[in-house]
């Protein structure tokens, strides 16, 4: 039992019952869609046929399709794989970290932010293999007993290592997330009308029967996986950095990599939920759920990370100059002033600049300067990618193969068509699962809000039921 | 219930018969055949026959669905009689000759299975015993040239050979007027003595010889013939527009002459010093140690100059010219007397006349020049070619032959040639395609490719060279030779004839007939040749020295057409290998354009690509792309000839850039190759596809380079070698490892370049990619930086003016820079970044040193072209065999016969580099092994470092003590040797030289 502070805000207003939020959940599954929704889905459909136009062109005629080159071995591809991967992180410190750390503000959001893991992730996971020169044999880079004379992968690949931290990453994740649906989908269940909203549901409930027994279980098990997914939070991204940390290239081969690329990660997938959860919130109309408490929250996260973010890029610049390495201090002052300044100060404008505006509260509550700057943060970590790899690659060693790197359709194609599938699984989620983890909301109803309510009777009255509410 | 009916499975059940009491209990009353089947008899019982029913079941599915999927068909077809020379899976070699406007090489062709794959030099030649030209390497993929003709041409229908014999034999009965064979130069003894022949039979015949890139000036002034130059033996070059190391003359001779007294080591530190003037930056210009840009009018000048300097006149410079440099040229000259030499690229009579005094001055003849052996890889005559093009033109000739020359394209006159055929009544081409002349022409004879020839060939006097055929005609094609003998109605072949004119002087007996054909060159002094006699010239030389500059109009640029190293005079231009070959200087590929100075560029408010229209002599216009190149004289521009092809007979050309011939200027009788022309801009752009975009060395010590006179006071002190600060004090960066060493036992393969004896050529670029299968993959590839040559060869230039670190403005060349070149590929590293990140282990460290890939493990990642510091890893962007996408040689059967069978064709989407030529490893092992011998020092050499023309390349096993490499390396230990990038600590097994220059 934890301590609430009288003063502290509610985490839900609106003087919800249980019934209130069964109901205002519900409502967006068990309803028709709304025309919103299905010209969202449209337009992510047509995200989605660009991603599989692009991708088709990409498997049946080679990587040339896109516009790398000799030099420039990496460019959108892995800029995107990163991003994506790094989007993920937020919704496992949500569910994970912040679910340790006993946070009650993160119920309301973590299952939408666990989603957009999922769904990140999946996007994240088309790269590596759609940049493989042979797709059809990335399972070659598994460590898979075989019949070609005992091949073994080679454990000193930092790409082999992310083969593992993905699929970890992934697995865990995906667990977690359903897990954590079950009590929902049951919910669902026991109201659905339809015999196919009933059947699917049930199947998707696992039998679920809301005993006690089946509840403790529940709890055990989400902090179990919450152990298991917290040092994910910290590996996958750190292990994503090694791909460029352990290499020769000036630009990439530096040691502040992992901690500054967790920061990164957190940071971006901070700002992509707060993009998400305003549109949401707007569209469901979850307004009570997802308060301007729960902005103020992480914008006060952003800010955190986008200035050790801050703090490492300019790292950077320092160890540069004080390395006295050539090759190095002109990687980095190519960056700032050469062909791609315009990616460097994108990054800088957007990842350092910017966040520094939520040091004033009334930007930090307001929803419009809040969803515009987490726009630019999604933007400027994505020119973080950018410049890491294609202004380190494009001018490294031997002026001789310096080179420029410009995208082609395709890579356009298959970074929107990323993005297209990524809404396409989300609003396909926001529809016909529970955007908010009923159950956990519940649980913290009372606590949070009598606290400050009950005094004036204005948040259980009407409610006889909610004394019977047993919360951890 | 009892009295239930019965029904009766069958009238037997009814009968109750004995045998059906036997088998009523069974499942199957009637009698199955499985037992009978398994041999077995009816007695044995059941022992499961239902599993042997399910078995035969099974194997009958499994032998249908077998049936069905059907194999590949391959045909191979054994030989019915084995021929006595092919054994599959061995090389033969043949030496023959390679020679195309004055390229000439004694080579070695390899052929596989009878098929002809690569040339190599012919070490028994003196002249090129090193290496070849890029030319040369490719022209074995011209055979393969799916182009060509495949049978004569009446009026451009295909036609027999009997009937092309009888119509031209009667049409030169009845031919009114004069008959003239228009050829370029013609070297081979026999063919000269066929054409006289040919032609004393018919009376009124003239064989008229010229060449696209004339030196008839240079001939008129040295009594018909080149001056037989020697490089080797000049310790003071001064080179007037001569680009004789990449296209002037004799290149492959010139360049090992050349580099003989510039390969330098600390105990004998001479070497020569080479003054350059000229206008374009030319390979030759590259190399040199003093290099002063001039207008193409200037020559006259500077020659001039240099005159009267020699005479103890006061230096009269042009204005902009580096005087100093001009007096410090002349002062080497008089201290250098009969060891120096002075060469002219200029097609100006006067200036020829000049050098050839000057020659005289400073003791070269006799001693530079070698005046009993002048060369004779160009004979054509300016004069004679405009006379026959005036001759055509009123009427007077009636039949004209044309063998190795294509007029209508690569003279300046080419409207006049079109309009004087007209008037011709027969016309006849030996092309082996139908080029621009051919076109027109009522005939069309094809020659063989020089690989599907006899041939005799002397370049200088007394070095005589044979070709032989290495390959039957792929078409139905005849040599030229052979047509010339059946028309003039002798039934003899040309090899017959070849071969009775060498028994009158060459090769008396068939043995030494034999043994000239094996060696293939013979250079006992025989001499065969007969040259036309020359029209001497009656200029003198202080007439020359007084002649006036001549007059370029007011406004108008200098144009200069020059011939790059790659293309040529554009006869081979539809040689993709060619086509992609960076050229050495501007590493551009597939295009011509306007080279002009960055001055000028600025002045006229022109970039890079910006397309331009010249205007040139008669009005008419061309329209290129501008490449701002550094070192070109102000006021002057540079366009290549060779390009500008139009015909559908050579696709790989058609389009790239434009036609040069016609700006040349015809004046005196003769050809400038420079024309007066006036440029303004169209505003459109065209990219010009190179290889290489940033062309300084930003500061970097990557390639490293000083001067002879510090190598002279100090030789350990030329090369800097980069420190690791440690708290024990600065280390060698390999001394700092957290690595173990490979530990080598057999074998350690490694690599040493000169870079003092790289000319640049490309020809090892060239070789590399015959050698290796490296496709060709077109320009808009190149375009995208995706070129897949293995080996690239990095081209500097010196930078502006500029304070440490001030990184914006060292990106630019000095206007006059010192270009240095590094040949760049897999650097081999013992401690190799790629081979740690590669998910699939798909590229691994053998144990003699090799960095290997195993194409069939790759997946594609790029991760190692990624960590790969010298960015000498290629990818397969595209599947570029069989892909109509990328149709040059490995999209059709024929062009595909050039592929090396020791050499996989990589697939889509994996990653490439050198190997070393692991091939060449491995066959040069198992022929020691068979013979129970270790390798010969020698016997194992990498493509690049055969084809070297100046043997800048050594290639060997680092663990022989012994061998030339490892001499080498403990020779220029602490010295010469540097690792490019050392402080990496990637160890490679490459080695370079520092390049030293003979600054004045």
């Amino acid at each position: 039992m934890q301590h609430v502070s009288p003063i502290r805000e509610p985490l839900v207003t609106g003087g919800k019952t249980y019934h209130d939020i069964t109901e205002d959940v519900c409502r967006q599954v068990e309803a028709k869609p709304n025309v919103r929704w299905a010209a969202a889905l449209a337009v992510a459909l047509v995200g989605l046929a660009i991603f599989i136009y692009s991708t088709y062109r990409t498997l049946w005629y080679g990587i040339g399709e896109w516009g790398l080159n000799k030099t420039v071995g990496w460019a959108w591809d892995i800029t995107n794989f990163v991003w994506w991967v790094g989007i993920g992180h937020a919704g496992t410190l949500i569910s994970a970290i912040l679910l340790l750390f006993r946070q009650k503000w993160r119920t309301s959001i973590n299952r939408a932010a666990e989603a957009m893991t999922i769904f990140a992730v999946i996007c994240a996971a088309m790269f590596p293999v759609l940049h493989m020169g042979r797709p059809w044999l990335a399972y070659w880079v598994l460590p898979l007993p075989n019949t070609f004379g005992s091949l073994w992968v080679n454990f000193n690949s930092p790409l082999l290592w992310d083969v593992f931290a993905i699929s970890t990453y992934f697995s865990v994740s995906l667990v977690f997330w359903y897990i954590g649906l079950i009590p929902d989908f049951a919910t669902i269940r026991d109201r659905a009308t339809g015999p196919i909203a009933r059947r699917a549901y049930s199947f998707l409930s696992f039998g679920w029967t809301g005993s006690a027994k089946a509840w403790s279980r529940y709890e055990t098990v989400s902090l179990i996986l919450a152990g298991l997914a917290t040092p994910l939070v910290l590996s996958v991204h750190t292990i994503v950095s090694m791909d460029f940390a352990t290499s020769v290239i000036p630009g990439w081969h530096t040691t502040i990599f992992p901690p500054y690329f967790v920061a990164g990660a957190i940071f971006s997938g901070f700002a992509m939920v707060l993009t998400l959860m305003i549109i949401t919130r707007k569209v469901f109309k979850l307004e009570d759920y997802i308060t301007l408490e729960h902005v103020e929250s992480m914008n006060k996260v952003i800010i955190l990370t986008g200035s050790i973010v801050g703090v490492a890029y300019i790292t950077e610049f320092f160890i540069a100059w004080y390395s006295g390495v050539e090759y190095e201090q002109y990687a980095f002052i190519n960056r700032a002033t050469g062909p791609y300044w315009w990616a460097y100060w994108a990054m800088m404008t957007c990842n350092v600049i910017t966040p520094q505006l939520f040091w004033f509260r009334s930007i930090r509550r307001s929803l419009t300067a809040t969803f515009i700057i987490t726009i630019f943060v999604n933007i400027g970590m994505w020119f973080e990618r950018f410049v890491i790899i294609v202004t380190s690659l494009h001018r490294d060693f031997l002026p001789s193969s310096w080179a420029m790197f410009s995208p082609t359709i395709i890579d356009i194609g298959i970074y929107v068509g990323t993005i297209g599938l990524f809404f396409t699984l989300f609003l396909l989620f926001a529809k016909f699962f529970p955007v908010i983890n009923m159950a956990e909301v519940k649980a913290i109803l009372k606590s949070s809000s009598e606290v400050k309510h009950h005094p004036h009777g204005t948040m259980h009255g009407t409610d006889k039921d909610s004394h019977t509410n047993t919360h951890p | 219930m009892q009295d239930r009916i019965k029904y009766w499975k069958g009238i037997e059940e009814l009968e109750n018969t004995p045998e059906f009491a036997k088998h009523a209990h069974n499942e199957f009353p009637e009698f199955l055949p499985i037992n009978e089947a398994r041999g077995e008899g009816e007695s044995t019982g059941l022992t499961a026959p239902r599993r042997d029913f399910l078995k035969l079941l099974g194997f009958g599915l499994a032998a249908a669905t077998l049936a069905s999927c059907e194999a590949p068909v391959r045909k191979a077809i054994p030989y019915l009689n084995k021929p006595v020379d092919v054994e599959p899976g061995v090389a033969n070699w043949y030496a023959s000759t390679y020679f195309n406007n004055g390229d000439f090489n004694s080579i070695l062709v390899k052929t596989r299975e009878g098929r002809p794959i690569k040339v190599e030099p012919n070490p028994s030649s003196t002249l090129t015993p090193m290496g070849t030209s890029p030319k040369a390497q490719a022209s074995v993929l011209s055979l393969y040239d799916n182009n060509r003709l495949r049978t004569p041409l009446i009026k451009g229908k295909e036609a027999k050979w009997e009937q092309v014999d009888s119509e031209i034999r009667s049409a030169l009965a009845r031919v009114n007027g004069k008959v003239a064979l228009v050829s370029s130069t013609v070297i081979s003894p026999s063919t000269k003595q066929l054409i006289n022949e040919f032609g004393a039979g018919l009376g009124n015949f003239e064989h008229v010889t010229y060449d696209p890139n004339s030196a008839s000036a240079l001939i008129g002034a040295n009594g018909g013939v080149i001056p037989g130059y020697d490089f080797s033996k000049a310790n003071i070059i001064v080179s007037i527009s001569a680009d004789f190391l990449g296209t002037w003359v004799a290149p492959i001779p010139f360049a090992k002459q050349y580099i003989q007294n510039r390969k330098i080591t600390a105990e004998n530190s001479n070497m020569s010093r080479h003054y350059q003037f000229e206008t374009i930056m030319s390979l030759t210009g590259a190399n040199a140690d003093v290099r002063v840009p001039i207008k193409p009018s200037e020559e006259l000048a500077i020659a001039t100059a240099i005159y009267n300097g020699l005479s103890g006149q006061g230096v009269n410079a042009p204005a902009n010219v580096d005087k100093k440099a001009l007096e410090n040229a002349i002062k080497d000259l008089r201290a250098n007397n009969g060891r120096a030499l002075v060469v002219s690229g200029s097609n100006d009579p006067a200036v020829q006349t000049l050098v050839t005094a000057i020659n005289k001055t400073i003791g070269a003849e006799g001693a530079t020049i070698d005046t009993a052996s002048p060369y004779l890889v160009k004979q054509g005559n300016d004069a004679q070619m405009l006379r026959l093009i005036d001759e055509m033109n009123n009427g007077s000739v009636g039949a004209v032959f044309f063998y190795n020359a294509n007029p209508v394209y690569d003279h300046p006159l080419a409207d006049r040639v079109k309009t004087g055929l007209a008037k011709v009544a027969l016309k006849v081409s030996f092309a082996d395609r139908v080029e621009e002349t051919a076109a027109l022409a009522d005939y069309v004879a094809p020659d063989n490719h020089y690989l599907e020839s006899w041939n005799d060939y002397e370049p200088k006097r007394g070095f005589l060279s044979l070709a032989q055929p290495v390959i039957s005609p792929i078409f139905m094609t005849r040599q030229a030779q052979d047509s010339l003998l059946a028309w003039s109605g002798s039934k003899t072949t040309f090899y017959d004839y070849i071969r009775n004119n060498w028994r009158k002087g060459a090769a008396g007996t068939d043995a030494q007939w034999e043994k000239a054909v094996h060696d293939g060159v013979l250079e006992n002094g025989t001499s065969m040749l007969a040259l036309s006699p020359a029209t001497a010239s009656t200029l003198t030389a202080a007439d020359a020295a007084g002649r006036a500059p001549r007059a370029v109009a007011g406004g108008s640029i200098e144009a200069v057409v020059y011939e790059k190293v790659g293309i040529g005079t554009g006869a081979e231009s539809n040689n993709p290998w060619l086509q992609e070959m960076a050229d050495p200087i501007t590493k551009a590929t597939w295009d011509n354009y306007i080279t002009m100075p960055r001055k000028m560029a600025e002045e006229m408010g022109v970039s890079q690509g910006n397309v331009l229209k010249v205007t040139y002599a008669n009005g008419k216009t061309l329209e290129l792309p501008a490449l701002i190149q550094p070192g070109q004289a102000q006021g002057t521009v540079g366009i290549a000839m060779g390009y500008g092809r139009e015909l559908d007979s050579m696709p790989t050309a058609k389009g790239r850039g434009a036609n040069a011939f016609p700006i040349a200027t015809v004046a005196d009788n003769g050809i400038l190759f420079t024309g007066a022309v006036q440029l303004e801009k169209t505003g459109s752009t065209v990219e010009i596809a190179q290889t290489q975009t940033h062309h300084t060395i930003m500061d970097r010590i990557v390639v490293q380079e000083n001067t002879l006179a510090n190598y002279k006071s100090n030789p350990k002190e030329v090369t800097q070698y980069v420190r690791i600060a440690t708290h024990e004090g600065p280390a060698k960066p390999a001394a700092i490892s957290l690595w173990d060493d490979y530990e080598y036992k057999n074998h350690h393969w490694g690599m040493v370049i000169d870079l003092n004896s790289c000319i640049g050529c490309g020809a090892c670029t060239v070789s590399c990619q015959a050698e290796n299968n490296i496709p060709v993959v077109g320009k808009e590839e190149v375009l995208m930086r995706r070129e897949m040559h293995w080996m690239r060869i990095d081209r500097y230039y010196s930078a502006v003016e500029h304070e440490a670190k001030d990184y914006k403005t060292m990106e630019d060349p000095a206007e006059n820079p010192s270009v240095i070149f590094q040949p760049m590929m897999c650097q081999h590293c013992n401690h190799a970044p790629c081979e740690t990140v590669c998910p699939v282990a798909a590229t691994m460290h053998s144990s003699e040193g090799l960095n290997q890939m195993a194409y069939n493990r790759c997946v594609g990642t790029r991760y190692c072209a990624n960590n790969c510091p010298y960015k000498v890893r290629r990818f397969n962007w595209f599947a570029y065999s069989n892909n109509d996408k990328f149709d040059f040689n490995m999209n059709n059967d024929l062009g595909k016969m050039v592929l090396n069978p020791d050499v996989t064709v990589r697939s889509r989407g994996v990653m490439e580099k050198c190997s070393f030529c692991v091939q060449r490893i491995q066959l040069g092992k198992l022929e020691a092994k068979r013979e129970s011998r270790r390798p010969v020092d020698g016997e194992i050499v990498s493509a690049c470092a055969q084809s070297c023309p100046t043997d800048a390349i050594i290639f060997g096993d680092m663990l022989d003590p012994e061998s030339r490499i490892s001499k080498t390396l403990a020779r220029e230990k602490g010295e010469r040797a540097f690792h490019v990038l050392e402080e990496l600590n990637v160890q490679p097994n490459v080695t370079y030289l520092t390049k030293i220059r003979n600054l004045a």
